[in-house]
């Protein structure tokens, strides 16, 4: 595979960045991921997150001139954002979650939280409910679009079959050390995972 | 508890082995929270950085495992005192440069350190000998679940801990083990290593963060992704892999031992000549002699008891702690002499490397 940037050297490092809001994988050389700083694949996806929210607000800055929206607990802008990469408080979460998910979908290839929450935050936020057939129909659409070894052929595995066997084969991939293979992986179980949340 | 009686102990990861220690020098934790009702610190003002401060550092004080610990105003410490703490990892270099309204809370052992108006009101982080991430998380959640009792949380069902930066969303749990990996850096497998790590979402950086360049061939390996997968998955899927990593580090040692042992000799008896009798030493080149002397250790060519003696001078022969050692300003040439004086006082006891066991091949076949 060649280098995206240069097309002459051999792609060696790979990456996920968005573009018009896809996820798109990168391959870039050793010698233009130097040149592009991207030894820190956070950073280098964020910047491209940021350019691409800039140009949207841009042209929001162009039309709206000063009413650019802003976080009415702190003032923040979106313009804010696209300069520090960080946002003004807590609040600002809610103010600007128009294509949030799709900038955390690219950072953690998940938009929902799992994992410890406060005692205060007792309610339980809506879990995904069990696919239904229209669901079933969507995974297996979607398993067949990604290129995994198709696991031992069974009639209909159900998403979460599927998803446990999928995981099984991650960790044995990352046992195996064979991490081309593992990313591929873990690539279909997150979409897998919020193909199931989603449906 | 005062800066001075913080400077004389050196912190217990040091002194205490863990886990897979001889390759695995630490285990750390940490998890970034906010408060809600006030903006972040980065775009907060003095005054609410001041009130922000105040209303963590009580509760953080009266804790239990906090007890007599030292906790300070960054405006309070000189550069060379916020320098030290740097050096040691218990605070960043970020949290180093900043000043009004900006604190610093660790216990006794070191083993606990809290940075107050970093990038967010509150970066906590539990340190570990050897191979002991969990450990280290739930000697962290403790406390986190005794804070969240006095502090307003800011968090979402959906995007879970608030934070500064959408990178440290959810969980807001960074986990990272500081590997020592001479065998792959010395077999030319590190780069593979490396990019092999970064396509399943983890991270390497160097000895002291971002600019990674990988000094004594120690590597920081951590999660980049915090939401979605929650703190235990997180750890077991970060073990998995470094567990993985100090087999593949002892199988590239074993067969350097077995196509190249001249080779090893080689480089750890060069260390040995040069940290023995130096009187002029950059810090990156007695970092990287000071890492084949560990080698030397783990494949018993050196005693083992010189491990830490090796792992406290990695950070006494730092810039700051030379210059605290000297009570005054140096400059960088002679802090080389007083690093290389430290580091020929501290190896005084130490014989030249014993090679005996590589010189019978068939020995170290038997053995295995
Ligand atoms: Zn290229
Ligand atoms: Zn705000």
């Amino acid at each position: 595979m060649k280098c995206d940037l240069c097309q002459t050297e051999k792609a060696t490092v790979f990456f996920s960045q968005v573009a018009d809001g896809k996820l798109q994988k990168v391959n870039l050389c050793k010698k233009c991921a130097d040149e592009k700083g991207v030894t820190d694949p956070t950073g280098f996806a964020l910047a491209d997150m940021l350019e691409g929210m800039g140009e949207q607000s841009q042209t929001e800055v162009a039309t709206l001139d000063s009413e650019e929206p802003s976080c009415p607990s702190c003032g923040f802008t979106q313009s804010d954002f696209k300069k520090t990469g960080r946002f003004g408080c807590a609040d600002c979460y809610h103010v600007f979650d128009e294509g949030l998910d799709g900038l955390l979908e690219a950072m953690h290839k998940h938009t929902q939280h799992v994992g410890k929450t406060p005692a205060s935050f007792p309610d339980l936020p809506d879990l995904p409910d069990l696919p239904d057939l229209q669901g079933l129909q969507d995974i297996q659409d979607i398993s067949e679009s990604v290129s995994t070894p198709a696991p031992p052929e069974e009639t209909e595995p159900g998403p979460l079959n599927k998803l446990s066997e999928l995981k099984k084969a991650l960790s044995k991939s990352v046992e195996d050390e064979d991490y081309e293979e593992a990313a591929r992986l873990r690539d279909a179980i997150s979409q897998l995972e919020s193909q199931i949340r989603d449906s | 508890m005062r800066f001075s009686t913080l400077l004389k102990n050196p912190a217990e990861w040091m002194r205490t082995p863990g886990p897979e220690s001889d390759i695995v020098i630490t285990s750390r934790v940490r998890l970034a929270r906010n408060l809600t009702g006030h903006p972040f610190p980065g775009w907060a003002r003095k005054e609410d950085r001041l009130t922000v401060m105040e209303e963590i550092r009580l509760p953080l004080e009266s804790i239990a495992e906090m007890k007599d610990s030292f906790s300070e105003e960054m405006t309070k410490l000189s550069a060379i005192q916020k320098q030290v703490l740097v050096e040691r990892h218990l605070i960043s270099r970020e949290h180093a440069a900043k000043g009004i309204g900006c604190g610093t809370v660790m216990n006794r052992k070191q083993t606990i350190s809290v940075m107050i108006n970093e990038e967010d009101h509150l970066r906590m982080q539990a340190i570990r000998p050897g191979l002991q991430l969990l450990a280290a998380y739930r000697s962290l959640d403790q406390i986190d679940s005794t804070l969240e009792a006095d502090l307003p949380y800011a968090f979402d069902h959906q995007y879970g801990y608030l934070t500064a930066c959408p990178t440290n969303l959810g969980t807001g749990m960074r986990s990272s083990a500081m590997l020592h990996l001479p065998g792959l850096v010395l077999s030319e497998q590190i780069n593979q290593t490396i990019q092999g790590a970064n396509k399943i979402g983890l991270a390497v950086r160097g000895l002291y963060g971002e600019g990674t360049e990988a000094l004594a061939n120690l590597f920081q390996i951590s999660n980049q992704n915090t939401l979605g997968t929650d703190e235990q998955e997180i750890i077991e899927h970060l073990n998995r892999v470094i567990t993985q990593l100090i087999e593949n580090e002892k199988n590239a040692r074993m067969k350097i031992l077995e196509d190249r042992p001249t080779m090893m000799q080689d480089q750890i008896g060069r260390a040995y000549a040069v940290l023995k009798h130096a009187h002029i030493i950059t810090s990156k080149e007695a970092l990287n002699y000071l890492s084949m002397i560990r080698l030397g250790c783990d494949l018993k060519f050196v005693p083992e008891e010189e491990r830490e003696t090796i792992n406290v001078l990695l950070t006494e022969i730092q810039p700051a702690h030379l210059q605290i050692s000297a009570k005054r300003n140096l400059t960088p040439e002679e802090r080389d002499i007083l690093r290389a004086d430290i580091i020929r006082t501290s190896l005084n006891r130490l014989t030249p490397p014993d090679f005996s066991t590589i010189l019978n091949d068939r020995e170290i076949e038997d053995d295995e």
